[in-house]
Order: C-alpha cells, then structure tokens, then sequence
C-alpha cells in the first residue's frame, strides 16, 4: 500500500468511527459484537488498493477521497410520488422502501401481496421485536473486503424478508433502495436479509435508484439463506444518480438442492461494483447468476462474482455480458472454486463483452481453481465489437446503420435479459435498458418531476 | 480406480532417470550474496566495468525488492543467503577444441543422451552446454560463423561481441522487472547468446542444455536471442538436475529480439529434478522470459513442456511492438505428486493486426497443484488485434487441483480477444473403451494424455516430440493405479 494510500485511508477510517460508535444503545448484544468484530476487522485490514487482485480495476481512490458522512438523515423529503416517477408502477406484490438506508413506512407499499406464510418487516423492527432468527443469518463475520466489513459496522436498517415452510409468494416482493444527495455526501448503509425456509418460492427484486444531485455512496449488503428445496429468483437492478458511487454484496448461503436464480442489471452510477458471493453448501444446490452491465459516459461498471461449491451435485452457470459505450469501463470478476468434497460438480462460466466506441475499456478476469477430479467446468470470455458482417448485411436490406446497431445491441442483451421473468420484471429492465441506450452519453438520468 | 498398490519408492526412482551427480572438480563462490561476490563473479568472466556497474545497480534495486506472494504456490522462504552463486567445473585455460572438454563433463552428457562431439552429425543440432554456473562447450560453431550466425556462451559473447551484447541486454526483461529478474541480473553467471544476422536462415537447430550438478547452488542463467530483419532461428532448450533432498533455485532470464519479419521459434523441454513422491526436494524453477516483436512482421512463438521443478512459476511472453506482427504460446504442464505449476503467458499488443494465439495444456496427477494464469492486453494503439486462447486443465486423481487465472483487458473497439477453458477427468468412457481392447488403464491414460497435448506437441521439433511424449509417460507412472 502506498503511504499516500495509508494516509488517506487512515483518514477514512478516523472519519468514519467518529461518526458511528460502534455500540447503539438499545441494541441486542449479539449486534453490538457483530459491529465491533466487523470495525476491528477494517481496522486490521484497511481499505483495498489497486495491489488488491480483486481491485485491480477498480479505481476506490475517488471513492476514499471524498469525506463520506455515514447514516444522514435525508437532506430532502421525497414524496411518493417522485418515487413513482423513478422506480415505476409497482409490480404488484409488496413494494418496501429504503430511504438512505432506513426504511420508510411513508414511502412503502405493503398492501398487496403479503399471504400467510411471508413475513415482511423492517430490518430495524425485526432486530428489535424479532426472534432469535435474525442473529444466526445477520452474517457468518467472514468479510470478502472493507466495504463489506463497514456495512457489518454501520447498517442500522433495511428489510428482513421471511419465507414459512412451503410457502409459494404469488407476486414478486419488490425492495427499492433510495439515495438522495444534495451535495451532503451521504454514505447510506442498507442490509437486508432473505431466509426461505424449506421447500418456499419467491421472486424477490432489488432496485437502487438515486435522487437530487452530487456525490453519493451506498454501500449495500444482501443476505439471502436457503433452506432444503427453497428456490428463489432474485433480480437486482442498479440505477443511481450521475454522480453516485455503488458497492454492494449479495451473499447468497445456499442449503441441500435449493435453487437460487440472480439476475442482475446495472446501468447507473458513476463508479459501480456490484459483488455476488454464492456458498454451495448442501448437495444438489442449483445456482444461476446472470448479468447484464451498460457503462457509458465516464461510468465503471466492475461484476465480481465468487461460487464457491463446497457439496457433492451442485450445479452453477454464470452468464455475464457487457456492453461498453464512450469512455466506459466494463469489469468481469469470476471467480468458481470447487473444493475437494464437491464430487460432480458441473460449473460454467461466460463473460462476453461488447465495445462500441474507441475510448471504451474492457477487463475480464474468469477464474476456475479446481481441487477435486469429479467435475465438468468450463468457462470463455469473448471481448469484441458489433458483427461487420451483421451490419452490412442488414444495411444492405436498406435498414439505416442506427437501427442496424441497435438491432445488434438488443441482440446481444437479449441472451440475458430472455431469463428475465415475463410481465413487470421484464418490463422494468426493459425500460432501464431503452431508456440508458437512448441517452446516448451519460448514466440513466431519473427524471424527478414528470 | 482400482489396481494393485503400487510400491511409490520405486515409482519415484524410476521416473526420474537424470538424477545422478557427475563427480566434477569444482571451483565455487563462498555462500551468500553481497556486492563482493558479485565482483568475484564479474571478475572470474573478466567482464568489462559496463557489465558491472549495470550488475551492482540490479542488485542495489533488488534489495529494495520483496519477493512476489501472488503467485498460487506455496513454498517454505527461501534464504538467499544460503546459496552458492557461481559454481563451475574446473577446466583448462581456453579450449581449443571439444576434445579438450573435460572427459567427465563429456561422460555426463552422453549419460544424459546428449552427444558433445562434433561428429555425430546425424543429430544436426548446434549446442551449448552449460553445467552449473557456466557453458562448458558449444558445438557447430564454425559452421554456424560460415553462415554468419553467433552462437556461443553469454560470458564469450561479451567479450567479444560487446557491440551486440550490450545494446539488448535488459531491453526485454529490464533488471527492474521482477524480483527474480532483478536478482539474475546481479549474479547470472552464464547462459547462451545468439545473433542471426539480417536475411539470413539459420541453418540448423541451436539448442542449449543446462544441468545443475552441484549441491547448494543455484543456477542463474541468462539467453539473449537477437534477430535482424527477415532472418529466423529455431531454439530449443532443456534441463536436468540431480536428485537431491534440498531444493535448488533456478532463477533464468531469456530474452528474444525479433526485428522487422524475423522469426523466432523458442521451444523448451523442461525437466528439473520435480522432487520425490513425498514432495522433498527438486528445483525452484523461477524463470522470466520474454519476446520483443520490435519489428513489423515478426514473429515470436513460445512452446513449453513443463514437467520437471517443484515449483514452475514462468509466464514466457511476447510484446507484440510492431504492426501486424505475430505471438504464439503453446505449453503443456504436468504436476504431479507434489509439484506446483504457476504458469502462463502475456501477450502485449501494441502494434495494429497483432495477433496472438495460446494453447495451454495442464495435466495435474497425486496431489500436483497447477495454474494457468495469462495475460492478453490490448492497449489504445492496438487497432485489429486479435488473440484466440484456449486451456484445458485434465484432472487425474482426487487430491489434485487445476485452476486457471485468465486476466484480459482491452482499450480498443477493432481489437478482439477470445478464451475458452476447461476442465475436467480422464473420460471414463475413453479408459473403458481402450481397456475394452486390452490396452491396460495406465497405457491406455497415458495415450488419452498424449492425445490430450497433441496440439502442443506438433508445434515441437521432431527430435523434441518423442522426447516430450516420452517424458510424460514417465512422470505420470504412478499416477494411475
């Protein structure tokens, strides 16, 4: 680490525990060692640099540069209406909003879609009436790196989601996370935690959007923990401000022949790094993780995503495509181990990555590490510009040279975007796709006032 | 898989059948490193002040230097204190001619099936011995000068070809490289040098062969390879040491200059001392070696196989500099008992029409552990480059590990860059079939393995093939069964 590197991340870190105290008062005990533990492990560690193999891309230094203020209140109200005018319809199941990383009863929809069986709640409101649950899935203390390390440390709320054996929810539960910055800086925290118990079914989709204007930071942490048979399709679609920088973890503990689907769309922020980190632990687990990310303009879109198949028959397919317009910077970071207990895998991996301008960049790093003979893996990355021959033959057929690209550029993300779940799901990405391909330069611009 | 046990002394002793010590009269260096030996070391190849100055400044950066971590072996830290830095089997002054050679030495390499003398034609290969620290012979020279080919031991070539030493040498590999690079460039005793001059084919195969024979050395040779426009060379290389408890460094430099439309043709059949089936001993095979493609149209092309070391930890790459030039790696690696293979290329292109194909082979067997790991990079200039990469990892045995580390990034919209990996056992469906037939298990693993590194294999000369086919069969006996 450089000593200018140090410096500032002393700085950070001095910064940020003056205004968090690692102990809040009326917290349960657990949490409050679950914080400490997670605030000596930054403290040991420090922030990652460029040195860092799994930062190599990724520049943080604009991110540690600038004085973040952790759990601000909101410098300005939105209304329900400027969130409509953001997130969307609802799509017809629950709609749970986090407001800077609290959540907000004002702003949330739960009057649609709650069945027996699903328990939806406040992560604050569950860590103070819920039962014992909540401390065994609050996260197993391994941090993957810093950033991961402080929301363990700072996050105060988010959304506690609970699946009763067997349960089916109809609807897709719909959580928006919100980041509104008016030049304050703020550093928001959510943390959520999804637990499907045996044999349940969910559709569960996260959304980050952004309001108002400057610098901004979220820094998210998901827990989902499947039980024996669960099986969840989890979509996450990241679509904050110009200015925002986004990290965030899915950690995803997945139980004896689960099936977790993660489908994720990205084409927000200024500098974003959105990190799955899926644990096969029981046998015949399925996993599918899908990725679909648009840097355009100045925009750093970095995917790094870590399997680890720890049992015998489980199954992972990563399919992660890029496409990378102006001065963007697209980063794939696969990463599949297979112990030596997981006899039988099968593990695949794609990144493919699209570049349509002169000034874009592409890094792709996919990583097998294989311990056990019994397994079929496979992984490719492909790097390119549109088919020549595509274009020409369609211009030949007298469709214009716009209309002939874009016909190639929807080509190219339908592979991921056909996983996307007919009606609202698929109309939301859709929406998010056309309406960033549209703005030419530049992140997805929210439009506050219709 | 099933078999009677096998009696893993005896396998171990078997497959290893350069593990002999030639009992050579040896001249040595104290133990340790400091600028005294490295003075010592200049002094006894009577370099001019040039060469020492450029040495002692690479020793003063590697000492502010910390060894590489990164790397996905693992190893016990190595003492640099501990090891003997020049070692040299005592000879006559200057030789005349190869009969000089001490009868020993000549014995050594008959042993190893390498023939020193001059007459055995029918081999049609020009050599460069080195035992140790230093070259002890190089055949075919006379013939090679007719041509206007320089072949000879680096120490010879700065003395009398400074003018074509000093501006290449560390214009590939800089001493401030890597912490090995750095550290051959203080104390590299010797190694082979090689000019081809402009226009001109070289006419036969040049190759070098180095053996560690000496107990607590460590051998840091260095390969300069220069060749002038539309001229083209074909060098092969390969390496023994004995069998022995200690573990041995090697730590080499190889650099490659091919100028406008030369080509160079770099094949290595490595096969250090690997160790025993308990993981004691062999070689640390630490090696940085790399191909400057300067001019248009050249070529570099890099074939490896990679059975011998410990540890193998060598990424042979091309900087693909000039326009439409060419860079190719192909490699097999075994790892088996305890070897650890970190391996790999990079592949620079800087140049417009670069292109770059890598085929990479591994084979881990017992409890060998074995990394690809690769770099393409296409930087802003790199207009229409294109790279094609394809690594298959073959599994035998359950303890063992294959892991693939490929790093890609590229900074133009034209340039194209493809990879394609996998992993997987011997198929079970072949071995039944081949058994089927009679042919048994450990035959018939060996032929799908075979079969398996065929694409590398073809890219080897002829003599080498056999040799390589041959080796690998022997260091995977035992693996199966």
């Amino acid at each position: 680490m450089t000593s200018q590197v140090a410096e500032r991340t002393w700085q950070h870190n001095v910064h940020l525990s003056g205004g968090a105290p690692a102990e809040r008062p009326g917290e349960p005990a657990w949490l409050s060692a679950a914080r400490r533990s997670a605030f000596d492990w930054l403290s040991q560690h420090g922030f990652p640099t460029r040195k860092d193999e799994d930062w190599r891309y990724f520049d943080l230094a604009p991110v540690l540069g600038l004085a973040f203020s952790p759990n601000r209140e909101p410098s300005i109200e939105p209304r329900a209406a400027d969130l409509g005018a953001v997130a969307g319809p609802s799509l017809g199941g629950p709609r749970l909003v986090v407001l800077n990383g609290r959540y907000s009863p004002l702003l949330s929809d739960v009057t649609l879609g709650l069945g027996d069986g699903l328990h939806v709640a406040s992560l604050a409101g569950e860590i103070r009436d819920g039962g014992p649950g909540l401390a065994q899935r609050w996260g197993d203390g391994a941090y993957s790196h810093a950033f991961d390390a402080l929301n363990a440390a700072l996050a105060v709320d988010g959304v506690y989601i609970e699946l009763a054996p067997q349960t089916t929810a109809d609807a897709a539960i719909e959580i928006v996370y919100l980041t509104v910055a008016a030049g304050d800086l703020p550093l928001v925290s959510p943390r959520s935690v999804i637990f499907a118990q045996a044999g349940s079914r969910a559709t569960i989709v996260e959304t980050h959007l952004g309001l108002g204007h400057g610098h901004s930071l979220t820094n998210s942490h998901t827990r989902v923990v499947l039980a024996a048979g669960a099986h969840v399709e989890h979509y996450r679609f990241q679509a904050e401000g110009p200015e925002a920088s986004h990290l965030s973890v899915v950690e995803v503990h997945a139980g004896e022949a689960s099936r977790f689907a993660s489908r994720t769309l990205a084409v927000g922020g200024l500098r974003a790094r959105h990190e799955v980190r899926a644990r096969l632990v029981a046998p015949s687990a399925e996993l599918r993780l899908d990725g679909l990310y648009l840097p355009a303009g100045e925009q750093c879109h970095d995917n790094p995503v870590l399997v680890e198949h720890l049992a015998p028959g489980c199954t992972s397919r990563q399919l992660y495509k890029g496409i990378v317009k102006d001065a963007g910077h697209g980063i794939f970071n696969g990463h599949v181990i297979v112990g030596a207990a997981a006899v039988g895998t099968e593990a695949h991996q794609t990144n493919k990555t699209l570049l349509l301008s002169d000034r874009a960049e592409v890094d792709t790093r996919p990583r097998l590490e294989i311990f056990t003979d019994e397994v079929a893996a496979t992984h490719g990355a492909a790097v390119g510009q549109l088919d020549q021959d595509a274009l020409f033959y369609l211009r030949s057929r007298g469709i214009p040279d716009r209309d002939a690209q874009a016909m190639l550029v929807a080509g190219f993300a339908a592979d991921v975007l056909d996983g996307f779940a007919p009606g609202p799901v698929r109309g939301l990405a859709d929406r998010l796709v056309g309406s960033h391909l549209e703005a030419g330069s530049g992140a997805y611009q929210p439009e506050v006032k219709r | 898989m099933s078999g009677a046990p096998l009696d893993l002394e005896e396998l171990a002793g078997r497959s290893y059948a350069y593990g002999f010590v030639t009992d050579l009269d040896t001249d040595l260096a104290p133990k340790g490193l400091n600028e005294e030996v490295i003075g010592m070391i200049s002094a006894k190849k009577e370099e001019p002040d040039w060469l020492l100055d450029w040495r002692l400044r690479a020793y003063r950066h590697w000492r502010t230097m910390s060894e590489p971590v990164w790397q996905n072996v693992r190893f016990d830290p190595i003492d640099y204190d501990d090891i003997i830095y020049y070692a040299a089997p005592k000879t006559k002054e200057a030789l005349s001619s190869l009969d000089e050679v001490d009868p020993e030495i000549r014995a050594m390499f008959d042993k190893l099936g390498i023939s020193l003398a001059e007459q055995e034609r029918l081999s049609g290969v020009a050599i460069d011995a080195v035992v140790d620290s230093v070259s002890v012979a190089t055949t075919f020279q006379a013939k090679l000068a007719e041509a206007g080919v320089v072949f000879c031991s680096f120490s010879e070539a700065v003395r009398r070809y400074p003018e074509l030493v000093r501006p290449h040498l560390g214009s590939v590999v800089s001493y401030r490289d890597n912490f090995f690079a750095a550290l051959n460039s203080a104390v590299f005793t010797d190694g082979s040098f090689c000019y081809v001059p402009k226009g001109v084919r070289c006419p036969m195969e040049l190759s070098t062969y180095f053996r560690i024979n000496a107990a607590g050395t460590g051998q840091f040779e260095r390969t300069l390879i220069v060749v002038e426009d539309g001229a083209e060379v074909s060098y092969l290389e390969g390496c023994t040491a004995p069998m022995r408890d200690e573990n041995q460094l090697h730590a080499a430099v190889v650099e490659l200059v091919a100028m406008e439309g030369a080509k160079i043709k770099y094949s290595t059949v490595q096969n250090w001392y690997p160790g025993d089936a308990e993981g004691r001993g062999g070689i640390y095979n630490f090696v940085t070696k790399r191909g400057l493609c300067t001019g248009a149209r050249s070529k570099i092309s890099w074939t490896q196989v990679e059975t011998g070391s410990a540890i193998t930890w060598k990424y042979p790459g091309v900087v693909l500099k000039g326009d439409e030039s060419v860079g190719e790696f192909y490699s097999v690696a075994l790892s088996a008992n305890h070897q650890q293979a970190d391996t790999g290329t990079k592949m620079i292109h800087i140049g417009r029409d670069t292109k770059s194909t890598i085929v990479s082979k591994a084979i881990s067997a017992g409890h060998g552990q074995n990394t690809y790991r690769g770099l393409v990079k296409m930087l802003r200039s790199a207009e229409g480059a294109r790279n094609h990469t394809r690594c298959d990892s073959l599994l035998i045995g359950p303890d063992c590990g294959a892991h693939t580390f490929p790093y890609i990034e590229v900074k133009h919209p034209t340039a194209r860059a493809e990879h394609e990996a996998s992993t997987s056992k011997v198929s079970e469906d072949q071995l039944f079939y081949a058994r089927q037939r009679g042919i048994p298990e450990e035959e018939a693993t060996s032929m799908i393995v075979n079969g398996f590194c065929r694409e590398v294999f073809k890219e080897l000369p002829m003599e080498f093939a056999v040799e390589a086919q041959r080796l690998l069969s022997v260091s995977l006996e035992g693996a199966v069964g």
